[in-house]
């Protein structure tokens, strides 16, 4: 290469090595722009809500009167919901996605099928609202319990988990499954031996991603009704006598965290607007807490699952 | 072409394989497979030596629409096993298969290797050591990996991988073992090791061995098979083949004249 | 440590079947020499028809030979061993070929009265098996230093050759009689002679195998006197 060869093409590199840097500082600044605005909103709430958090008021039914006003209903409604929510949408959702994947075989129906599971999961949430009062508080005559509103949310989130449950399916390659078939496995052992527990990753991140979501969720609820006014808790789960597990709580009326929160912001007293920031607080700590548990359970799983 | 003298393991007889989408992989092949040795199917790329392997173990029936016709008899009960009445299941669980590209899983050591007797309903765990501990030493693994068992398999070297896989198609005790490219994805020395593996082997399990490395099926098998275009060109003891071949074809590809 | 391999065990069965052949060319020199020496006729047809084993080992080896380097491919030494032994049992058969010789020699000096008593033939005949077996030795052992010893040994056998050749020529001068006995001794010590040139064949091919290096057609074979 000549010496002028050389300088044409250390200009074109200096050039080119440009543009690299530009877009390198716009990317910073937008990455920073959004964190920076996350941040803000996080400390603006942090700030407005802390004084509040006080242990009566995660001990205190709702109040006419601000300063006595707690989120005991509402916590423990939502900790109910969420419970009959996962325990519906995992089994379903991941047997769904199992038998889709596994079990059907690949034409025109499995085809539609699937592409209405992706568009499931776009729909409005009030519509699932609509559907679980029409279905499940008047047809099958649930009424407005913690029952419906976790049979409703369990719907929301079920493509959801369905679509993450199909996605870690298929990550495994297809070496592993001939590897397992060439033993003499049965397509059952083949997937429980080895799908469902190569997958559980990927299918812990899509459950925790739909929690995360129905747990926020207010529309629906209130369509199912939810009430925005209660101050007792549901029955015990445990009971003092034979068989000492009890379902009575599943018939009984409830109230969750957004909807306390939206109940609060519409009074005029600002001290109301503090209770609504401290249990926005409370709310944000619940769902990292969930969202960090899963990171850390697929961290380990990750580690030993290598192809 | 010669015939092998000894026992019969199995025998193919007009075998046509048509894929899915309509190929016509395998055409009329006929061909006795010797009991306690080692054939090798060599070839020339897509000649259809792989899709031939897969018949014996039926891995062509996990997906659909692939058609095979002929037989293939699996003695001393003389069954075809590529009938319909047959479960390809069970054909698994006679025959058992080593993949081109290492494929444990990712489970511990002993596991990888007691997953054949689990499947067989095995679960007394005396009576699996054993047979774990005596698939890990016919693979020539045993002692690198006796202290570790309980150990990801996947943190073992390619050429370690390699083995744990062959052990794992040893502990089920196979009438016949099938080797798919076994050394493809791996280095000379593991290479080495496994060729060396396969000799071992050899007189007490019938083995076939796909490879497109001809010299490797010169040096490790009894019985060699050239392919071409789904055709059998040529079938002969190995030192026949490469010394003197009947075929102009299969000298041509001998002595890399071929294309 | 290295890895044992199969084929170790079948270089080890080659070099089994050319002792073989080597102790059946062995004893047919000895063969030869004592049916000229005890006049024992019977003993030479015998050894001319053991000559055809000696044949069929050989084309057998040579097949083995064959087969073994286009299943095996092998390289550096190994290669080296096949070339080797494909030379050295050429050499072995043509041994064997000039013993026969030496038996019709025998045939035919037996059917007339000994023209001397023999002594320089036998002292050949040792110092040519001591040469043969000592050539197949340094082949089976790669060891260098008795393949020189080889090489050099051939002197006194082209001395005693030549002794020989003069004290013959002497009694031919002397008594015309004597000439067609007195050729045919020649021509036995002239096939003893050949033998032992087979034998130093063998060495420089022995020295090629261990060392790599050629040192066929030097005059002086011994690094010490290059």
């Amino acid at each position: 290469m000549t010496a002028e060869d050389l300088k044409e093409i250390r200009a074109l590199i200096s050039r080119h090595k440009l543009w690299d840097y530009l877009f390198a500082t716009l990317g910073l600044l937008a990455m920073l722009a959004g964190i920076l605005v996350l941040l803000a909103l996080f400390i603006n709430l942090f700030m407005e809500g802390a004084p509040r958090l006080t242990t009566d008021f995660f001990t205190s039914f709702t109040s006419r009167r601000p300063e006595r006003a707690g989120i005991l209903a509402a916590w423990a409604g939502t900790t109910l919901v969420m419970f009959v929510t996962a325990s519906v949408a995992v089994p379903l959702g991941v047997a769904a996605a199992v038998y889709l994947e596994e079990y059907a075989s690949k034409n025109a129906i499995t085809a539609l099928i699937e592409i209405n599971v992706t568009n499931l999961a776009g729909v409005p949430s009030i519509v699932y609202g609509l559907l679980g009062l029409s279905l499940f508080v008047y047809k099958m005559d649930l009424g407005q319990s913690i029952l419906t509103a976790g049979l409703t949310l369990a719907l929301l989130i079920l493509p959801v988990v369905i679509v993450a449950t199909r996605e870690a399916i298929r990550a495994i390659p297809g070496s592993i499954r001939e590897a397992a078939y060439a033993l003499g496995a049965t397509k059952w052992q083949m997937v429980s031996d080895h799908v469902l527990p190569y997958s559980s990753a990927g299918i812990l991140t899509g459950v925790i991603i739909g929690l995360s979501r129905a747990i926020g969720e207010t529309a629906p609820l209130i369509v199912v009704g939810a009430l925005t006014f209660i101050a007792f808790l549901p029955q015990s789960p445990i009971s003092p006598e034979f068989p000492y597990v009890s379902f009575a709580w599943l018939k009984e009326p409830f109230t969750v965290m957004p909807i306390q929160m939206f109940n609060w912001t519409s009074r005029p007293e600002e001290a109301f607007q503090v209770n609504a920031a401290a249990a926005g607080v409370v709310l944000l700590i619940m769902t990292l807490t969930m969202n960090a548990v899963a990171i850390y359970l697929r961290y380990r799983i990750r580690k030993n699952i290598k192809w | 072409m010669a015939e092998p003298t000894g026992t019969i393991k199995a025998d193919v007889k007009n075998l046509d394989f048509h894929y899915s989408s309509g190929h016509h992989a395998l055409k009329d092949l006929n061909m006795p497979i010797a009991e306690n040795r080692v054939t090798a199917l060599i070839g020339p790329s897509g000649c259809g030596k792989s899709t031939f392997l897969r018949c014996f173990n039926r891995m062509h029936d996990l997906y659909p629409g692939n058609r095979y016709e002929g037989e293939i008899l699996l003695h001393p009960d003389n069954v075809n096993i590529l009938s319909r009445n047959v479960d390809p299941i069970e054909v698994r669980m006679r025959i058992s298969m080593v993949f081109q590209k290492p494929n444990p899983f990712p489970k511990s050591i002993y596991e990888n290797v007691a997953y054949g007797l689990r499947v067989r309903g095995m679960s007394k765990r005396s009576q699996m050591d054993e047979k774990v501990e005596k698939a890990l030493q016919g693979a020539a693994l045993w002692d690198e990996v006796k202290d570790r068992l309980s150990q990801l398999a996947t943190n073992l070297s390619g050429g370690q991988q390699q083995r744990l896989c062959i052990a794992r198609a040893l502990a089920t005790d196979p009438e016949i073992m099938l080797f798919d490219e076994p050394t493809s994805a791996l280095d000379p020395i593991a290479t080495a090791k496994i060729e060396e593996l396969v000799l071992d082997l050899r007189e007490r399990y019938t083995i076939i061995i796909v490879t497109h490395n001809m010299q490797q099926a010169a040096r490790v098998s009894d019985w060699t098979a050239f392919l071409y275009m789904g055709n059998l060109i040529e079938f002969d003891e190995t030192g026949k083949i490469f010394t003197n071949p009947a075929n102009k074809q299969t000298e041509e590809y001998i002595t890399g004249r071929f294309g | 440590m290295p890895m044992h391999r199969h084929f170790d065990e079948e270089l080890k069965e080659l070099k089994k079947k050319l002792l073989r052949l080597g102790g059946m060319v062995e004893e047919g020199i000895v063969n030869a020499i004592k049916s000229l020496v005890e006049r024992d006729s019977e003993l030479a047809h015998k050894t001319i028809d053991a000559d055809h084993n000696i044949n069929a080992l050989e084309v057998e080896i040579d097949e083995d030979c064959i087969r073994l380097m286009a299943l095996h491919q092998p390289a550096a030494k190994d290669l080296r061993l096949l070339t080797t032994t494909l030379k050295l049992i050429d050499d072995l058969e043509r041994m064997g070929d000039l013993a026969v010789n030496i038996c019709e020699r025998a045939l035919e000096l037996n059917k007339e009265s000994t023209l001397k008593p023999y002594t320089d033939i036998p002292r050949m005949a040792v110092q040519t098996q001591q040469m043969v077996k000592e050539c197949l030795d340094a082949f089976i052992n790669e060891d260098v230093e008795l393949a020189y010893k080889v090489c050099d040994e051939d002197e006194l056998i082209d001395d005693l050759n030549t002794q020989i050749l003069r004290e013959l020529i002497t009694f031919m001068a002397e008594d015309p009689t004597t000439i067609s006995r007195a050729m045919r001794v020649i021509f036995v010590s002239k096939n003893l002679e050949r033998i032992a040139d087979h034998a130093v064949n063998i060495s420089q091919s022995v020295v090629y195998m261990v060392k790599g290096k050629v040192i066929r057609h030097t005059i002086s074979s011994h690094p010490e006197n290059q």
